[in-house]
């Protein structure tokens, strides 16, 4: 580039920061109205006249080495409580409601950790293979990338997704927006595995983190050697740091605990680990005073995202109701939304591909009348298992269960418009 | 046709040791040994039944003074949690209404209470205790829940040896556990 162009493209991108500030500063002034909305109002910009962004040119190549959203979509971010007693150990939502598709963006995955968010210098990241191997191995990133690589769709979603007891949330964020969904690419586990040798009487790998919770879980070697993966990138880019980089576990349909970030070793051994986050933390209440330990897997469950609290219906007439379903078993086969208080039921249409434990899309086509609705939806996956009620749930597991809820969630339409938590 | 069987049998065997070695060599040669000193200084994890204990050992009384510098911020001066967990009481609290998990009352192995104060602990510093002062952390926190006296001291084979209030308050998942279809 010439000089000449090169100051051109600092003004222009000038002139763009400047612009942005200012649409920004308009957003505001209106009260949760979004900035498109208010220049929208202004009229300058809507026919007959013509677009001011069509008047002059736009941002030049190179303003955005790395791409991000319209500062119209500033409000589309991670779903974080203000108040938290901490922030290390500390858990951030994925803003379901405001996001189409099944892909989760990289930038609005959800994040749970417990020491942090380390940041690790991939050159100086090893991963440690030990125990009850033929030959203990130990790996740097590159030779992690030099094994045939698979790449594969799958949800991750936090077992603590949400809670059994009152206050529940607002949003279909707040409710359940520890789950999000991304194609890894990385390497199975077994292939690694076999690099080493399982030795006979090999029955669990406990797997830890390189951050400063040095997370630590036990996973079973079935799963280990069925479609456990070392995963190193996430929807075609390197993980992020939140994601675990440079390496972490996944472990598609079993809770997000057990798919170690920042993965620095692998133990293979004889028997759990019974670290605290598979005892202390991590296990489920029973009324009777024990616990469940080792419940890995995430069972059936939906929710609607559109309509979904917090939400207005801005008119009467067409509403597509839409949503996602998961299930840590395999495939969601069917998906049925009631919209009328769970009288009655209707299958809904779900949108291909339709991938084992990963979300599914799912639409149902609706007329809005204007009189109060509580709407609905209920997944079935390929094993046949019905997500419950959440009186269902809690009539076995009684209230003192925090991981594991996968309740069906309502929500109430009012006559002015509005959405809201149903159950709250 | 004996014969031939025979031989048919033993090229079999030839050819599966052939193919044995065959897969062996297929292994992709990726990575190195990790050596056993590089294993020792990762190889942190503590068992259930205390193995992997480091030498060494920590009484109550050097846990008090530890607590009270590296722990009572969080968790309060005795246990009663802050911003960290509460860590003390709870015992016969687990199937009530209002169950309080702590060391005392739901932590089921004191072995892997060692692991976790060793690995994660003090949150802002994690592997910054000596593994004596783990021990005395270890054994003031058991104190504090009534599991040990006063004046005990651990070292790997006491605390090994130590039988937690809920041992045997876990069972195993018996999901589905909802019958709805």
């Amino acid at each position: 580039m010439s000089e000449q162009t090169d100051r051109r493209v600092r003004e222009a991108s000038r002139r763009h920061f400047l612009q942005a500030g200012a649409a920004l500063a308009g957003g505001s002034a209106v009260a949760g109205l979004g900035s498109s909305r208010a220049l929208a109002e202004s009229g300058n910009n809507l026919p007959p006249n013509v677009p001011e962004w069509m008047k002059a040119p736009g941002d030049p190549m190179g303003s955005q080495p790395y791409g991000t959203p319209s500062v119209h979509e500033k409000g589309v971010v991670k779903n974080i409580s203000k108040t938290l007693q901490q922030y290390i150990s500390a858990s951030g939502r994925t803003p379901l409601q405001d996001l189409d598709g099944i892909i989760t963006p990289n930038g609005l995955f959800y994040e749970r950790h417990h020491g942090g968010v380390p940041t690790i210098d991939p050159a100086e990241h090893r991963l440690m293979l030990h125990g009850m191997v033929d030959r203990p191995l130990l790996f740097t990133m590159e030779d992690i990338r030099r094994f045939p690589s698979q790449s594969r769709i799958h949800f991750i979603e936090c077992s603590g997704n949400p809670v059994y007891t009152k206050p529940y949330g607002k949003t279909a964020s707040d409710l359940v927006g520890l789950v999000s969904c991304a194609e890894w690419t990385g390497v199975p586990l077994k292939t690694v595995l076999d690099e080493a040798g399982l030795q006979a009487g090999a029955k669990w790998i406990v797997a830890e983190g390189a951050d400063a919770a040095a997370l630590t879980r036990s996973i079973p070697i079935e799963k280990c050697l069925d479609d456990a993966m070392l995963v190193y990138s996430q929807n075609g880019e390197r993980l992020r740091p939140q994601q675990g980089y440079p390496l972490r576990l996944l472990l598609p349909g079993f809770e997000g605990n057990m798919n170690v970030k920042w993965l620095r070793r692998l133990k293979v051994v004889a028997e759990p680990a019974y670290s605290r986050e598979e005892t202390s933390k991590y296990t489920d209440p029973m009324p009777d005073g024990t616990a469940r330990e080792f419940t890995f897997y995430m069972e059936a469950k939906s929710i609607i995202t559109r309509p979904s609290g917090g939400q207005r219906l801005s008119a009467r007439g067409f509403c597509e109701i839409t949503g996602l379903a998961w299930s840590g078993h395999g495939k969601i086969k069917r998906v049925e939304v009631s919209v009328d208080d769970g009288k009655s039921w209707q299958d809904a249409e779900l949108q291909e591909p339709v991938l084992t434990r990963a979300l599914t899309r799912f639409r149902l086509p609706w007329r809005w009348d204007g009189s109060p609705a509580v709407i609905q939806s209920r997944a079935t996956d390929e094993t046949g298992y019905v997500q419950p009620t959440l009186a269902e749930l809690v009539a076995v597991r009684g209230l003192n269960s925090f991981y594991h809820n996968n309740a069906i969630w309502p929500w109430r339409i009012d006559a002015n418009g509005e959405v809201s938590n149903a159950q709250a | 046709m004996r014969r031939l069987d025979l031989e048919a049998a033993l090229l079999a065997g030839a050819i599966a040791l052939l193919g044995a070695g065959a897969q062996a060599e297929e292994r992709y040669g990726i990575g190195r040994p990790a050596t056993p000193a590089e294993i020792a200084g990762w190889n942190i994890d503590i068992g259930r039944d205390g193995a992997n204990l480091p030498a060494g050992s920590g009484s109550v009384v050097r846990g008090r003074i530890v607590f009270a510098e590296q722990c009572a911020a969080c968790h309060g001066d005795k246990g009663q949690g802050g911003v960290g967990d509460r860590l003390v009481g709870g015992q016969g609290t687990l199937a009530s209404p209002k169950p309080i998990r702590t060391v005392g009352s739901y932590w089921p192995y004191a072995p892997t209470l060692f692991d976790y104060i060793r690995r994660a602990m003090p949150q802002n510093a994690p592997q910054s205790l000596s593994d004596d002062d783990v021990y005395a952390v270890s054994a003031y926190v058991l104190s504090l829940n009534g599991v040990v006296p006063d004046n005990a001291v651990l070292d790997a084979k006491s605390l090994a040896a130590i039988r937690m209030p809920n041992r045997d308050g876990f069972v195993s998942d018996p999901r589905p556990d909802v019958h709805n279809h």
